[in-house]
């Protein structure tokens, strides 16, 4: 099929592994995503707070080096569990803003214009193409959550000796609280997009979720006196899983284990949601 | 003298090379093919299989056209029977077959924001094709379905009969065995539509692939497929091999003269054809073993005979078409 022969040709050549191809949503994503200005600089922005805590954390170790700066004698910064919580709260929020700009426009278009038969009459399984869109969700918000938390993490191991085997709940927080708040947002975002098939509504159902969520939690807490209420509050649900990692003590609605189970059913959820919606043709009932 | 002979549409190359280029195994085997979609039966106990390079499927609206290509694709679930793609069952390796086949559905399908080149780049790669390599395709086959100038134009800024045309492009940008053309020419204007049949042609002249064409349209298949499946209500109501069906109808001929000539009969049946006299001045001949029509044409000229009409004889796909819509009440 060579373009000054305009004949047709048949493709001999080799083909990349069957296991890889999902990978291939993922690049042309990114691809996409780094197009837009607005959405890669909103993505530098967000390594800002961690490069802060970096410094905060080098100060800290170096504290002669600062003692013009302060007439304290003690640390800086405590390194405690509050750091990190704070530190994740604060990634993990910027995490659900860009998830709020990127995760909509990921699913809508395929649906919109039914290109996804185009997808699903390769050799790409249903469950590959829910992967490979999940993939760049999840592989971009781990650059701006749990992969500069753990770089803090080793950082300040690094900086005191013996305080990373006394720590280390931290690192099993920053990384499960990421992994939790990653995951429900991303399956929550490709869900809502799936469902409107416009990207804009999808955008905005998202933010409806978790700011509306909360309030009618509250709403149902009050009304019922009860704390039933909670179960609708994603934010707040993943905020007790945290809480029990960083901060010991702290009176919460639910176990971790409760708020984790109903997390996970939240996810369930919006993957029932998804497969419904991720087909080559609409289904006429 | 108007000699309006119905032109071949297949290729008289094809025509030709038509039994020897047959493949061994079948392309598409269907054996008491059963699909349900709800309670309904779509498809209902089909059993037929396709060797030809270029397979028509027609029908009515509603005859599961749509839902036999869905099926091969493993769209829909077979609910007993099997269907093979080139031996292999496409309930157990359906993956397997998606990666041979190529397929350009009936309705829209694209990404509006998206570039032609970087989308049937993108499909390129997911059938299999290294990045290089797929870009490479990409370009390849937008030129060569006619979109060069407009490959890095958002898809959605395209006209339809642009969108048909990559629809084309992203089907074969992997270089399939197996292409799978629902309703191709919808929508287009009569030079596109010409087009596109031309590079159907094109490609199934070039023996590196199959083809399925399923069309409203009985131009279109007529003008490309070498075999036809009539479909209605979910069955299979006629099979014929448009290409056998050419090659013996070209034996018989119709003509219509100016006088009623009954040495000129003589003299063809003289030859070895068989003639009858038909209505008006009209002589219907079936040619004999190693007669032409430039026999009877030189026997008309010696004999001064006018030969006003000169008409291969032959069932058109729509007489085809239309006896196998036919019920038994005689009704379509």
């Amino acid at each position: 099929m060579a373009v000054y022969k305009r004949s047709y040709r048949g493709y001999s050549g080799a083909l990349t592994p069957a296991w890889s191809r999902f990978l291939v949503l993922y690049r042309f994503a990114r691809r996409t995503m780094f197009r837009s200005r607005f959405q890669t600089g909103f993505f530098t922005l967000c390594f800002f707070f961690p490069l802060l805590c970096l410094l905060g954390i080098y100060a800290n170790a170096h504290l002669s080096a600062f003692s013009f700066l302060t007439k304290r004698s003690g640390p800086l910064l405590k390194m405690d569990g509050s750091f990190f919580y704070i530190f994740t709260s604060v990634q993990c929020t910027l995490a659900f803003l860009l998830t709020a700009f990127l995760g909509p426009g990921l699913v809508s278009p395929d649906l919109a214009n039914g290109a996804l038969t185009l997808y699903l009459c390769r050799p790409l399984a249903r469950t590959e193409y829910v992967l490979g869109k999940l993939s760049v969700l999840v592989i971009t918000l781990s650059w701006i959550t749990w992969v500069p938390g753990a770089v803090l993490f080793f950082t300040q191991s690094a900086m005191e000796k013996g305080w990373m085997a006394a720590n280390f709940n931290l690192l099993i927080g920053v990384l499960v609280g990421s992994f939790l708040w990653i995951l429900v947002l991303s399956l929550l975002s490709l869900a809502l997009s799936a469902w409107v098939k416009w990207r804009v509504v999808a955008g905005a159902l998202l933010l409806a979720v978790f700011f509306m969520g909360g309030g009618f939690g509250n709403a149902i807490n009050a009304v019922l006196q009860t704390q039933q209420g909670y179960l609708i509050d994603i934010a707040r649900l993943i905020s007790i899983v945290e809480v029990s990692f960083f901060r010991d003590g702290t009176p919460q609605p639910f176990s971790p284990l409760e708020a984790s189970l109903a997390l996970l059913a939240i996810a369930g959820c919006c993957l029932w949601l998804l497969m419904r919606k991720v087909r080559p043709n609409e289904v006429i009932e | 003298m108007d000699t309006s002979t119905q032109s071949a549409p297949v290729s008289e190359a094809l025509a030709a090379a038509g039994a020897s280029a047959r493949p061994a195994a079948p392309v598409i085997e269907l054996e008491n093919l059963t699909v349900r979609l709800g309670h309904r039966e779509v498809l209902r106990n089909i059993s037929c299989s396709f060797r030809g390079r270029t397979i028509g499927l027609l029908g009515p609206n509603g005859a599961g056209k749509s839902t036999l290509i869905n099926t091969l694709l493993g769209f829909w679930p077979v609910a007993s029977g099997t269907a093979r793609v080139f031996g292999t069952d496409i309930r157990s390796h359906a993956k397997q077959i998606r990666g041979q086949i190529g397929y350009m559905p009936e309705n829209d399908a694209f990404i509006s924001k998206m570039s032609a080149v970087s989308f049937i780049r993108m499909m390129a790669e997911l059938s299999g094709l290294p990045s290089d390599a797929a870009l490479e395709r990409a370009h390849e086959a937008l030129f060569y379905v006619g979109l060069g100038e407009a490959r890095y134009r958002p898809l959605g800024t395209y006209s339809l009969g642009m969108k048909q045309m990559a629809k084309l492009a992203q089907a074969i940008a992997h270089g399939p065995k197996l292409l799978i053309l629902d309703e191709p020419t919808n929508g287009l204007d009569p030079s596109a539509r010409q087009r596109m049949i031309r590079l159907v042609r094109e490609m199934r002249d070039s023996g590196e692939m199959h083809i399925v064409l399923c069309s409203h349209l009985l131009r279109d298949v007529e003008e490309t497929c070498e075999e036809v499946v009539i479909l209605k209500q979910g069955q299979v109501v006629h099979y014929a091999n448009l290409a056998e069906e050419r090659r013996s109808n070209l034996r018989f001929l119709e003509l219509e003269l100016q006088d009623d000539t009954e040495t000129f009969r003589t003299a063809i049946e003289a030859l070895g054809c068989e003639c009858a006299p038909g209505a008006g001045k009209r002589l219907k001949v079936v040619l004999g073993e190693k007669v032409g029509v430039e026999d009877v044409y030189r026997i008309a000229s010696e004999q001064n005979v006018q030969i006003r009409r000169l008409n291969f004889r032959r069932d058109t796909l729509e007489d085809i078409f239309l006896k196998a819509m036919e019920t038994r009440n005689g009704g379509l």
